[in-house]
């Protein structure tokens, strides 16, 4: 068992977890705690399951054996309507961003309190506050294929923190932006750390750890093989 | 919340455009198929029932009834379930008609000394009385009655149309239930075809905590908003025919009693609300698919 946090302020931990797709194995007996308000990283090389275990998060995927539990949820009992209930407490930015392409920025940042039943008037408020956030207030009207990847990013960060969600997860969110963008996001999911969100960042970028510092959970074939403690921009040992 | 779905609803017809029409014009085929053949069947239906009014019962009479019999045997008539009204023709009426009938032939009567003619009856029928069994049974209650010699009412030609009649209704009901399917099917294929190029949409939604009510009930609204849509525009282009149709036809084809007519208020309301069924199920289908998926 490779702790990644206290026990008494848990908001995931994951229980001899297995993964599997038919005979490949994806995850292999994962176990791990993470605390709220964490910032941690779920680092590794690529193919190692870091994406494939955000997913049993958000229960993207129903694990083949073993425990999740979000926020006290054990998540092998959660009926299938209770799943959105259970994705609300997430905020996820996807590498690839998944901005509805033929909504405006303001619909797409919209839709996740839309799809929380919240009143227009709230909406409007939270959505123009949120995207003034991320510098693209000037932005709301216009669709996402006109915007550049950077933008396209700061609206997917906007979109995954416009709920106050507890839990920030985030697959490569830097992977195909420039240095200046991928700072600026990791200045905002940092913002969103300081408010109290537990963030949690897939990514293979060792430099991108070293900037931030924080929980490092290594994946390697699918096992979670370390869990350390990186400083800000100092220790860099288990690279 | 409503007045967001409708909303949604509403900008995701416009933003999916082409993919709306086709699902709309391909609605609309159908409905202007379907409505053809509603309307083929309640102008068929309309000239059966003109022909039904021609129907009637003919009672000869024996020459020995007296007065008060005729008058007894009138109310006796009368008072049968099925009989509408009825006509006396007395036999010289009766040789009357069918000189004027045969006029023609004027020659066969020079040499008729007496009329070979019975007193007679004509018995109208009421509409309900339009089933085979039933008038049967009414010309056999007349027959059994004192004073009348024979009942008459083209048994074998009525017996005939009977079954006709029937066969056409059958055919009318199968047909549509048979075009229900086959317009649910191929809705439920186009508008598959929509929540398909959709899919990643579909996809987001879910993944930022929408529930399958948020995600369906905009679709539905579409289906019904093509539903309708799809039925106005496929009776707008029958309505067109009928009258392009109609006033370029010569009624003079047409049976006296019939006047071809468009379909009814109730009709057309019922064919817009079962298109509207119909783009609702096609979405419902489909997408209980897609999101089980």
């Amino acid at each position: 068992m490779i702790p990644a946090g206290g026990e008494k302020s848990s908001i995931i931990r994951m229980f001899h977890v297995h993964l599997n797709y038919g005979p490949k194995k994806a995850l292999i007996d994962i176990t791990l705690d993470i605390a709220k308000n964490q910032f941690v990283f779920i680092s590794g090389p690529s193919g190692a399951g870091k994406t494939t275990l955000l997913k049993l998060f958000y229960y993207g995927e129903p694990v083949s054996e073993g425990q999740v539990l979000i926020d006290g949820i054990n998540l092998n009992r959660i009926p299938r309507k209770r799943i959105p209930y259970l994705r609300r407490k997430f905020g996820i930015i996807f590498q690839d961003y998944k901005l509805i392409p033929s909504k405006t920025v303001y619909e797409n940042v919209a839709l996740v309190l839309e799809a929380a039943g919240k009143k227009p008037r709230l909406i409007q408020k939270k959505v123009k506050s949120v995207l003034r956030l991320v510098d693209m207030e000037d932005r709301l009207k216009s669709f996402p294929p006109s915007l550049s990847g950077g933008e396209q990013q700061r609206i997917a960060v906007a979109r995954a923190i416009v709920g106050d969600p507890k839990i920030i997860l985030a697959d490569e969110p830097t992977g195909s932006l420039d240095d200046d963008s991928a700072d600026t996001v990791l200045e905002l999911l940092r913002g969103v750390h300081i408010r109290g969100a537990t963030v949690i960042i897939a990514t293979h970028d060792k430099t991108l750890i070293r900037k931030t510092g924080g929980h490092v959970l290594y994946l390697k074939q699918g096992r979670l093989e370390t869990s350390t403690f990186i400083e800000k921009k100092y220790d860099n040992t288990i690279f | 919340m409503i007045t967001l779905y409708f909303k949604r609803a509403i900008d995701d017809i416009f933003k999916n455009r082409f993919l709306n029409l086709v699902t709309v014009i391909t609605i609309s085929l159908s409905i202007l198929i379907a409505s053809s053949f509603i309307l083929f069947f309640v102008n068929a239906g309309a000239v059966i029932n003109s022909w039904k009014k021609g129907l009637r019962i003919m009672a000869y009479l024996e020459p020995t009834i007296s007065k008060t019999g005729l008058e007894e045997l009138k109310h006796a008539i009368l008072s049968i379930d099925g009989v509408q009204r009825l006509q006396y023709i007395p036999k010289q009426e009766a040789l009357r008609r069918l000189k004027a009938q045969m006029k023609h032939q004027a020659s066969l009567f020079e040499n008729l000394t007496d009329n070979p003619l019975p007193d007679s009856f004509e018995i109208r029928m009421t509409a309900i009385a339009d089933s085979w069994q039933k008038i049967e049974s009414v010309a056999a209650r007349i027959e059994s009655l004192p004073w009348v010699d024979e009942v008459e009412y083209g048994q074998r030609w009525f017996a005939r149309f009977a079954y006709i009649t029937t066969l056409f209704r059958l055919a009318s009901y199968a047909m549509g239930i048979l075009f229900f399917m086959a317009i649910v099917f191929i809705v439920a294929n186009t508008i598959r075809l929509v929540i398909y190029s959709r899919r990643e949409e579909v996809e987001i939604m879910r993944l930022v905590g929408a529930t399958d009510n948020f995600i369906k009930i905009p679709f539905y609204i579409e289906g019904l908003i093509q539903g309708a849509l799809g039925a106005i525009l496929g009776l707008g282009v029958l309505f067109s025919s009928f009258v392009f149709i109609t006033s370029n036809m010569d009624q003079g084809v047409l049976p006296d009693l019939f006047h071809l007519q468009f379909l009814s208020t109730a009709i057309v309301t019922g064919i817009i609300i079962s298109s509207m069924l119909v783009g609702w199920l096609g979405c419902y289908i489909s997408l209980k698919q897609f999101l089980n998926a």
